[in-house]
């Protein structure tokens, strides 16, 4: 009953933005303002012809957009999987590392800091060119897209992990100290699960940054089986078929979403907390 | 006290000074307890009552003098677990169950699953929490959540039980009733209590010897033996005897306390 109360929400909204998308472009074209951009079928086409151009093929003798979009759109989820859980393994377990260690910390935060004020656009040549000779055949292409769409996901979780650890209550670790346990038992008997709750909710952010990653990593590797080579793509036909540029940003949005439902399924299976500060 | 059998603690000469503002929290105290004792530390804040208590624990280490618990180094005894602790807040881990909570120390003393299990059983029906096993903390009330705290510090049986206000968060009537609870276990398990608190009554009644601690530097005042008998129950707070002891406690406390701290909480 509460999951179809959901749905039902769910559908409302989505109703309510469809709605004041149309409205929106029938006031501005009946009233014929300009400002801050003219409205027309290029630069807001309705919203039934961007889900009609699911249905319909690209190119001659090509497969439905629809169909193309859904494989495209698994080929970047495998990136932005593996992305994710790279930068997460990574993320988790540098804040494991440092939070034992001020002076490491002190040495190390100023550069991984430093490290996310790079645009990824100026880091991802690199890393393809790196990376890429690496690889075996299987790996090769999108794995160096995984390794760009980590190097986004790390840092909010070991922000995050090292706030959690250092969460901990202090009388826990007085008690833990009573029992004379050993860092390697106060790591995983308290200070782990007292960081949960702050490296999920580092998760959910790295969740949707790792298929943004994936995206972007997907445009200097030159790759074509992605959303992002389709992006590119449709970019440049975006005068004559705008529909399609919007539909494929429509299933880059349900691809962030479902990593993000994912993660918060997990914090509801793993995390337990009292009820009011749960959620 | 017979000076054949061996100290479960030893205090001898024990100061403790914080560097930050100069503070001495403790100053030359010396205290010694027997096996089966139940001993309270009472005193107002500031007195270095819970600073002792972590000294005995070597959870803080003294500026000078020495502390032996079952004959070693207070170092040595920590790393044994050779006493259990209950703060104030139950400090249960919301992660685990109730069950898991009480198997902890267990855990960590290296106990395989079907030792744990069959222990945290027991402990639990000791502390009146049979069938709560597989709820977590905060499904709890206070006074419960105070039980499981006092079942994980019990369950692996330490010679030394360390109590810092253990009841101090909890309404009157629960902490009567705990009280009242901790001495039949007491009895039971026959194990050596060291109790602080700030409520005189409280003291009295559960101790066989009250410390009565006074502060700026922390010292003991003096102490009071307390030889209401035993088994004591309800009736016991309506004693006279009882009434004379409270009043000689909260004498020694006024005349050590009294121009320090003239607006103290009651007592």
């Amino acid at each position: 009953m509460r999951a179809a109360a959901r749905a039902g929400a769910v559908a409302l909204v989505v109703l309510v933005l469809v709605g004041l998308w149309e409205l929106y472009r029938w006031i501005w074209t009946s009233a014929g303002w300009t400002w801050p951009f003219v409205v027309d079928a290029t630069s807001m086409p309705h919203v039934w012809t961007i889900l009609k151009a699911f249905g319909q093929p690209t190119q001659v003798n090509q497969p439905a957009l629809g169909t193309l979009l859904f494989h495209k759109a698994l080929f970047t989820m495998k990136e932005s999987a593996v992305g994710f859980a790279i930068g997460a393994v990574v993320g988790f377990t540098l804040g494991c590392l440092l939070v034992h260690s001020r002076l490491l910390q002190r040495g190390f935060l100023p550069y991984l800091v430093a490290s996310q004020t790079i645009p990824i656009l100026a880091i991802a040549p690199m890393v393809v060119v790196w990376v890429n000779p690496k690889l075996p055949p299987s790996l090769q292409g999108w794995g160096a897209v995984a390794v760009i769409a980590s190097y986004l996901t790390f840092f909010p979780v070991l922000i995050n992990t090292l706030r959690g650890l250092q969460s901990a209550d202090a009388r826990a670790l007085e008690l833990m100290r009573t029992y004379a346990a050993g860092r390697w038992s106060v790591l995983w008997k308290v200070r782990v699960p007292a960081s949960l709750p702050f490296v999920f909710a580092a998760l959910k952010l790295a969740a949707t940054a790792s298929v943004v990653g994936a995206i972007i990593g997907e445009l200097p590797s030159g790759l074509q089986s992605g959303l992002g080579g389709a992006i590119i793509n449709f970019n440049q036909y975006y005068s004559l078929e705008p529909q399609e540029l919007w539909a494929t940003n429509i299933v880059a949005a349900l691809v962030g979403i479902i990593f993000f439902v994912i993660v918060v399924a997990a914090e509801k299976a793993i995390v337990r907390r009292p009820p009011e500060t749960a959620r | 006290m017979s000076t054949t059998q061996q100290s479960v603690v030893s205090i001898e000469g024990v100061t403790k000074t914080f560097p930050h503002g100069n503070v001495t929290a403790l100053q030359d105290i010396d205290l010694k307890l027997e096996p089966g004792e139940f001993v309270s530390l009472i005193g107002p804040s500031g007195c270095g009552k819970s600073t002792l208590l972590r000294v005995i624990g070597d959870l803080i280490q003294p500026t000078t003098g020495t502390v032996t618990v079952n004959g070693k180094p207070a170092h040595k005894a920590r790393v044994d677990h050779d006493y259990g602790i209950v703060f104030q807040d139950a400090v249960l881990f919301d992660w685990r169950t109730v069950a898991r909570n009480i198997a902890l120390p267990l855990e960590m003393l290296g106990w395989d699953r079907e030792r744990r299990n069959a222990r945290v059983a027991e402990m639990m029906e000791l502390v009146e929490l049979k069938g709560f096993g597989d709820h977590h903390p905060w499904q709890l009330s206070g006074g419960m959540q105070q039980r499981a705290s006092i079942a994980r510090a019990l369950a692996f049986e330490p010679a030394l039980l360390l109590m810092d206000e253990p009841f101090g968060a909890l309404d009157e009537m629960t902490r009567e009733r705990l009280n009242l609870e901790l001495l039949s276990i007491w009895e039971r398990l026959a194990s050596t209590v060291v109790f602080v608190t700030h409520s005189i009554s409280e003291a009295v009644f559960l101790s066989t010897r009250v410390v009565v601690m006074s502060p700026r530097p922390g010292r003991i005042a003096g102490v009071v033996e307390i030889d209401l008998p035993s088994p004591r129950g309800v009736e016991t707070r309506e004693a006279p005897r009882f009434f004379e002891l409270v009043t000689e406690v909260r004498e020694l406390l006024r005349k050590r306390g009294e121009h320090l701290f003239p607006e103290e909480e009651p007592l």
